[in-house]
């Protein structure tokens, strides 16, 4: 399955083809919607409209029904999506370890509040419950890459330095995107 | 079997060329890479190759005939507190040291090479493990026996020949060639395992359900659940991460018993790094022949297939997990008809825990004699349980089930962080409850924990201290709940809605003690109205705060007070003008410009601009800041 971080969004043309080849792999596979929609979204980025009823069709399902799935679950975005995600772990540890400190000032340092995406459409912030890294909260998840034991301070120190990563190579795939491979 | 097939024994198809002096295994489970153990690995492949004397090799691809050194990433070595860990092993001139180093940086490398690996002198300040010498980190491994996460943290999870030169599939060979699907389930039985995922139901029973239910068109089911939500358990993450193989393993065996043929692990999507682990190790076993059709050659046939979970906590119970993987919201249904009767796409089904399922290939191959002669009355063998919060050593520990509380917390976990005083200790998540210092002597059992109003659950432990807030926690896991409810019944929509509005309204100040009673009453309502599990535990925490630490709730609610300093409306902060030196610490840290004053003369707080953050609070040094 593509990854959103190889994925170049602006080549119509290849997205299309993906989307094709998407529909082909599951055609008459059962339970295949909300697969669909996890492969759709890493192609697009995100869901938009013409591509759930395409979704809805190739599952042969109605669109109410494919729109009452994708909005059920938490992965499922209808909206546009920026390039970076930064989770902002709210499991029970990072909690209270002071997860609530770092949400705020990484708010702040992008300008944007959760869940929205910044204006060049290049970061979003999302609070997400538990990443898996319990032993090193609270954490930050940058792409698939988790940052541990950290403070306010230190939260934007990273998410600065990424940043500045992503801003200086254009528009490069920076290290923390690498690897883990799977969106 | 009666078939004339010969069963293929299952070997490594690349032993090693080299046995490799030194050898390096790095902890690249998600904590250890959260602390950057990709760079330190990546130093370390680097410095090596800086250094004349040693060539690194990849004992399977290279022959070295002088000195050589392996670097390999291993799933997660435990003790996360102190990740990266690096764990070294020496052999030379006959003899074999072994080390661990913890919070290795990749600047430490050059100097670990030099004195260690070239001089032979490990360097004692950095270490965690010392070979025979004790350690201050020794308590959390001495007490501890590792049989599910039997090779995570020591083999190479993405090379399925590291699992098989560790034994791996050989109790799959076992059962294909010695036993009987009624012969397994009987072991399995006689073991005691329960379902590790929270509930702690007979293992081997469900499997005896499952195996005796007659499927219409031979098609029967057999599922792992891997959609770890509770907030706070990392322990399938880490055995997912650490050893996929000992899962397929342990879910082969199990569609052996009961008689399935296709199999389905159902894993969050947040769980990139073990997906991707899964995927891989899932293409090697089909490649093997020890996954797919007729397995090791013989007539049984499995395969499993992966369906990644799309966010959305209640997944984890059974019925809305088979839900979702049909493709539909996942949705609770009633039961009975109970999956092993009628499952996914109607069709008997069996579903297991992902620790539930690792375990398994160790109880074939030991017996399962060996697994219930450890443990405690109801509960036998060996449980993981995820350490994290205010504990000074985070990370995960498999210990014989029956040991107290206090030995796992204090003994294990060494205690609060930062000489903080003890308060309660969260079990089993949104599922679960706080316990007191006054309870820590209760052993670890499923049926002594449940008399608590607690649950061992997944074996998620949040350590916490005094300033934590134990009804921001109540108010917390509601939140949570809250939030998962799939909706589709009212008493868990509507009900864990009203009791979140309840705990807010005493967070914020304007609780009364009617609402106290209101709260309780509320949560017995939600217990027994709710369609499933989720909603019928979601009180638990609430239930277990108020009986044990009513006085804080009482206080929020009589005197207007949050002893923690964590609900903001309760607390305010002020400088007491004759402990400030007029360091100006606090005024660099405050996000709001509320703190005003000269260098090296007393400064003052505006209570308008004051956020409560208490960043102040805890920058002082000199006792100035006052919380009340």
């Amino acid at each position: 399955m593509t990854t959103i971080s190889t994925v170049d969004h602006t080549d119509e043309q290849g997205l299309e083809e993906q989307f094709q080849e998407l529909l082909e792999h599951y055609r008459g596979e059962r339970g295949a919607l909300v697969p669909l929609l996890q492969g759709a979204q890493a192609i697009f980025g995100y869901l938009p409209e013409d591509v759930m009823k395409r979704v809805a069709h190739g599952a042969g399902e109605p669109l109410s029904k494919a729109l009452g799935v994708a909005t059920f679950y938490a992965q499922f975005r209808l909206r546009p999506h920026a390039k970076h995600t930064i989770r902002c772990c709210h499991g029970t540890a990072c909690h209270v370890s002071g997860a609530a400190r770092i949400s705020e000032e990484l708010v702040k340092y992008l300008g944007i509040e959760a869940g929205e995406n910044t204006p060049d459409m290049l970061y979003t912030i999302e609070e997400v419950h538990c990443v898996g890294a319990c032993g090193m909260a609270p954490v930050v998840m940058i792409n698939d890459r988790a940052h541990g034991k950290l403070t306010p301070e230190k939260a934007v120190e990273v998410v600065r330095a990424f940043c500045a990563e992503v801003e200086g190579e254009g528009d490069g795939v920076p290290e923390a995107a690498d690897e883990a491979g799977t969106e | 079997m009666g078939t004339e097939r010969t069963i293929i024994k299952p070997t490594p198809q690349n032993p090693w060329l080299t046995i490799p002096e030194v050898d390096i295994r790095i902890c690249l489970g998600t904590g250890g890479v959260a602390a950057g153990s990709r760079e330190v690995l990546k130093a370390f492949e680097e410095e090596l190759a800086r250094t004349d004397m040693i060539a690194v090799i990849r004992p399977r691809e290279d022959e070295c005939s002088g000195q050589c050194a392996s670097v390999t990433g291993t799933g997660c070595q435990g003790l996360c507190a102190m990740d990266p860990l690096v764990e070294i092993h020496l052999r030379r001139n006959g003899s074999h040291s072994q080390v661990t180093y913890g919070q290795v940086t990749p600047a430490m490398v050059p100097e670990i090479i030099e004195k260690h690996i070239l001089g032979g002198e490990p360097i004692e300040k950095w270490l965690v493990l010392n070979g025979d010498e004790a350690t201050e980190y020794n308590p959390f491994y001495d007490a501890q026996e590792k049989l599910t996460l039997r090779h995570v943290g020591i083999i190479d999870p993405e090379d399925i020949d590291d699992y098989l030169e560790a034994g791996g599939y050989q109790a799959l060979y076992k059962v294909l060639t010695e036993m009987t699907p009624a012969q397994v389930i009987d072991e399995i039985k006689r073991s005691g395992l329960r379902g590790r995922g929270g509930a702690g139901f007979p293992t081997g029973q469900k499997w005896e359900f499952a195996a005796g239910y007659p499927t219409p068109d031979g098609v029967k089911y057999f599922i792992c659940n891997g959609d770890e939500g509770d907030p706070g358990a990392f322990m399938d993450c880490s055995a997912l991460e650490g050893e996929p193989h000992a899962v397929f393993e342990g879910m082969a065996i199990g569609a052996y018993a009961i008689g399935a043929s296709v199999g389905y692990m159902y894993v969050r999507a947040e769980y990139p790094l073990a997906l991707r682990r899964i995927k891989i190790g899932l293409k090697a076993a089909e490649e093997r022949g020890l996954i797919g059709d007729n397995i090791m050659g013989s007539d049984f046939s499995f395969h499993i297939r992966l369906k990644e979970g799309a966010g959305a906590f209640v997944c984890g119970e059974e019925t809305a997990l088979m839900q979702s993987i049909e493709g539909e919201r996942g949705m609770p249904r009633l039961r009975p008809p109970f999956p092993a009767e009628s499952g996914l796409w109607t069709r008997p089904t069996n579903i297991n825990n992902v620790e539930t399922l690792a375990v398994v290939p160790w109880i074939i191959t030991n017996g399962a004699e060996a697994f219930a002669s450890r443990g405690y009355e109801k509960s036998k063998g060996t449980k993981v349980f995820a350490l994290a919060g205010k504990v000074n050593r985070t990370g995960l520990a498999e210990v014989p089930m029956g040991m107290t509380l206090r030995e796992v917390i204090f003994g294990i976990g060494g205690g609060v962080k930062n000489g903080k005083k003890f308060k309660a200790v969260q079990m089993g998540g949104p599922s679960g409850g706080c316990l007191p210092e006054s309870l820590l002597d209760l052993p670890v059992d499923y049926e002594t924990i449940n008399q608590t109003g607690a649950i061992v659950g997944s074996g998620g432990m949040i350590v916490i201290d005094e300033d934590n807030c134990i009804v921001d926690t109540a108010r917390y896991f509601l939140s949570f709940t809250q939030q998962e409810s799939c909706g589709k019944c009212p008493p868990c929509r509507i009900g864990t809605k009203r009791m979140l509005d309840l705990l807010t309204k005493i967070c914020e100040g304007k609780g009364t003690l009617g609402d106290l009673d209101f709260l309780e009453e509320m949560a017995q309502q939600v217990k027994v109205g709710s369609l499933c599990a989720l909603g019928g535990t979601a009180p638990n925490p609430v239930f277990t705060a108020l009986r044990y630490f009513r006085d804080e709730f009482e206080e929020h609610v009589v005197d207007k007070k949050c002893r923690a300093g964590i609900c903001t409306a309760l607390v305010t902060y002020s400088i007491d003008p004759d402990n400030c030196t007029g360091c100006r610490a606090c005024v660099r840290v405050c996000p709001t410009g509320a703190i005003t004053g000269e260098r090296k003369q007393a400064h003052v707080l505006n209570q308008e601009l004051c956020i409560k953050c208490g960043a102040c609070y805890e920058k002082c040094r000199f006792d100035a800041v006052r919380r009340s």
